[in-house]
């Protein structure tokens, strides 16, 4: 079989160009519902980003002296990395404690984190003022070692390097590059070691951004340990969203999933409950801590107060439950009810921080334009149109070829 | 013997005299001080709401001059790096000039990943343009809300007092504001003689100010210094300000890092390490 490989090569790297020209085109139906709704939006989405870059940032968004970041970085940025950190915690199952139940999902899901990322922290140089500045960190003009921002960014970037190098194996199998695809995966440990030790210190970075704005935001969302809490709630933030994205993966993409993984689909997803569980257990219970360290009482018998309640209640303490519930009592529906909650449970938080509990005590609030949100919806369609694109090529969620089978 | 035990402590005192005269001599400074932060001490009772300060500032920095007829609470922008406002006190009228504080340990300038954002030796906080890339996380780390942003520019910059560090106070001369105050309201010098002189104007006239020197503990101290008749919140200045300066606020998380980047690695290879066998061991049921 080895001597056969160059010849094999040789011919691969001929028809290479050809193969990727016909793997541009659209394969599947293109009036579905999705298309029709996203297709306009994009561009109109890309229109004001135009408009964006020609006027300044103040003519399509409502941020002001007071409120400079808004809902691209409180949005797209911090709560979109938090939704990718499922890619860092499924990596750590599988590859590091071994727990090859889940290996089938791995593929998809450092595909979304990497997308995620690619996506949604490139959607901050929609919010950079100066973009074409952007690589001075990078190149040393200057390192601003001081900043948590500094951190964050080269983790950012660090990142994507190590999620593409834990991808990469299916971008070799898909361009039949058999040798490649050797070295490729024999880099995945590594990359993956060094992926979860970035994720653990930039996702708790994202909440170490606000340290510095202690008297900005509210005194319930405000405390020293933001970065553990951030850190705590992206392993199910993480999680949810596998457990959301799985499920309409199988409907979506049913004819690519092999019999074995379908069945093994119900055992995964009660295994993830369970882990979410723990961590928001863990989580409640630092979210309670934090509320009685701050002598934060006070503030629950007003609005804002309120607001945490609901938070901290019906998309903390309500999902907890459900996921414990449907774990024991086998309930996969069960368990998407409360991935959903807990998505929005971790949009809420992340906003609250960022924008909602932001400047709370300004007479004038702000509210994103009509224009910010087009954007933000933009970056996602174009993050699923890519996806979907990788999904109908790429051994993602079907198995690999027959020549790829692990043989360590 | 010559030499006895008197005259041998004798020797052996003057020797040791002489090595550590000599010593001490050599480890003298030699007459170059360290250098030390300028900034400006800001005296509300005499202050008169001229405003000519505004005007001098918008001279000097190349900004449209300020308006001439004010609204109250006026707060800095993009256009104006300095404001006066009028407050109605306890004590009757009283003025207040807003600028960049220019704190000792700047939030904006730990908050800056590209250093644009740069505490000079000499004290004054500037902001250099070939290396901001316009993320305005400064906007969010000032406690006082002093960095403000272009946002109807494609090429925005931001904009803060600088103290005239580049036109003025590099050159050995005071910030255009403190020149063209008629009325000796605003006192350049360094930090240490300010509140020398900020403490004798309160001790000679006890009655007239509040025993409090706004700057002087401010967010781990600040450039800019205030005395005032009344208290400060009566001024509407923030005075909720943290005592400590405000990188201190990051430093726990950032001095965790490099331990994280360390031992979390080490922990997760022991991990897989220790997974491994029975890894192979599972794959072996599989076939």
């Amino acid at each position: 079989m080895r001597t056969n490989t160059p010849i094999a090569i040789e011919q691969e790297n001929k028809s290479t160009w050809k193969f990727l020209l016909s793997e541009l085109k659209p394969k599947g139906k293109i009036f579905t519902p999705f298309n029709i709704i996203s297709v306009p939006i994009i561009l109109a989405g890309l229109v004001i980003i135009v408009i964006r870059f020609w006027k300044g940032i103040g003519s399509v968004t409502n941020l002001t002296q007071d409120i400079p970041w808004g809902l691209w970085i409180g949005f797209d940025v911090v709560t979109g990395v938090a939704f990718a950190g499922g890619a860092y915690v499924i990596t750590f199952m599988v590859y590091i404690l071994n727990m090859r139940k889940y290996k089938s999902i791995v593929r998809v899901t450092v595909l979304n984190g990497f997308l995620a990322y690619v996506f949604y922290a490139g959607a901050l140089l929609l919010d950079l003022g100066r973009p074409w500045n952007v690589i001075n960190p990078i190149i040393g003009n200057n390192f601003g070692t001081n900043s948590v921002l500094f951190l964050v960014a080269w983790h950012f970037l660090l990142y994507m390097i190590a999620q593409l190098i834990e991808f990469s194996p299916a971008i070799a199998e898909w361009l039949g590059a058999r040798r490649i695809r050797g070295i490729l995966s024999g880099m995945t440990i590594a990359a993956v070691i060094f992926g979860i030790t970035l994720s653990m210190l930039h996702q708790s970075g994202l909440g170490a951004l606000y340290l510095m704005a202690q008297e900005k935001i509210h005194p319930l969302w405000y405390s020293e340990f933001i970065p553990i809490l951030f850190f705590v709630s992206s392993i199910f933030a993480g999680l949810s969203m596998v457990i959301f994205e799985g499920s309409i993966s199988h409907k979506v993409f049913f004819s690519q999933i092999s019999e074995k993984n379908h069945h093994a689909q119900k055992g995964i997803i009660l295994g993830l409950a369970k882990i979410c569980a723990g961590a928001m257990f863990v989580y409640f219970f630092l979210q309670v801590l934090v509320f009685i360290h701050d002598k934060n009482w006070v503030y629950i018998n007003t609005p804002m107060g309120y607001w945490f309640l609901l938070e901290m209640i019906g998309f903390v303490l309500v999902p907890l439950f459900l996921f414990y519930q449907s774990y024991r009592k086998n309930n996969v529906f069960m368990i998407r009810v409360a991935a959903i909650l807990t998505m929005l449970g971790v949009i809420l938080n992340r906003l609250n921080v960022t924008v909602i509990g932001f400047r709370w005590d300004m007479p004038v609030r702000y509210v994103p334009t009509w224009m910010e949100i087009v954007v933000t919806l933009t970056v996602i369609f174009v993050e699923i149109w890519i996806f979907r694109w990788v999904i109908n090529r790429m051994p993602v969620l079907r198995d690999a070829p027959a020549w790829a089978k692990d043989k360590h | 013997m010559s030499i006895n035990r008197r005259s041998f402590f004798k020797v052996l005192g003057v020797t040791g005299a002489a090595l550590a005269t000599g010593e001490q001599l050599n480890a003298s400074p030699q007459n170059v001080p360290d250098k030390e932060f300028y900034g400006v001490l800001y005296d509300v009772n005499r202050c008169v709401g001229c405003r000519s300060c505004e005007y001098e500032c918008a001279t000097a920095n190349n900004l449209p001059e300020p308006p001439d007829d004010i609204e109250p609470d006026r707060k800095t922008d993009e256009k104006h790096r300095t404001v006066v406002n009028e407050h109605n006190t306890s004590k009757g009228v009283f003025y207040t000039k807003v600028q960049c504080m220019h704190c000792n340990e700047p939030a904006c300038v730990a908050a800056c990943l590209t250093q644009a954002m740069y505490k000079t030796k000499e004290g004054p906080v500037t902001w250099r343009g070939n290396k901001c890339m316009g993320c305005r996380y400064c906007m969010v780390s000032c406690p006082f809300d002093i960095p403000k942003f272009e946002y109807f520019s494609p090429n925005p910059k931001i904009e803060k007092c600088t103290m005239c560090f580049d036109n003025k106070v590099q050159n050995g001369e005071s910030p255009a504001c403190v020149t063209g105050c008629p009325n000796e309201a605003l006192m350049f010098g360094t930090r240490r003689e300010l509140i020398r002189e900020a403490r004798r104007r309160i001790a000679e006239q006890p009655d007239v100010y509040t025993d409090h020197i706004y700057g002087e503990h401010e967010a781990g101290g600040t450039g800019w210094l205030y005395i005032s008749p009344v208290p400060f919140e009566e001024l509407g200045m923030k005075t909720n300000i943290q005592k400590a300066s405000y990188p201190e606020l990051t430093k726990t998380f950032l001095y965790s890092v490099p331990t994280v980047f360390v031992l979390v690695p080490a922990l997760l290879a022991g991990i897989h390490q220790a997974t491994k066998k029975s890894h192979l061991k599972e794959e072996e049921d599989e076939n």
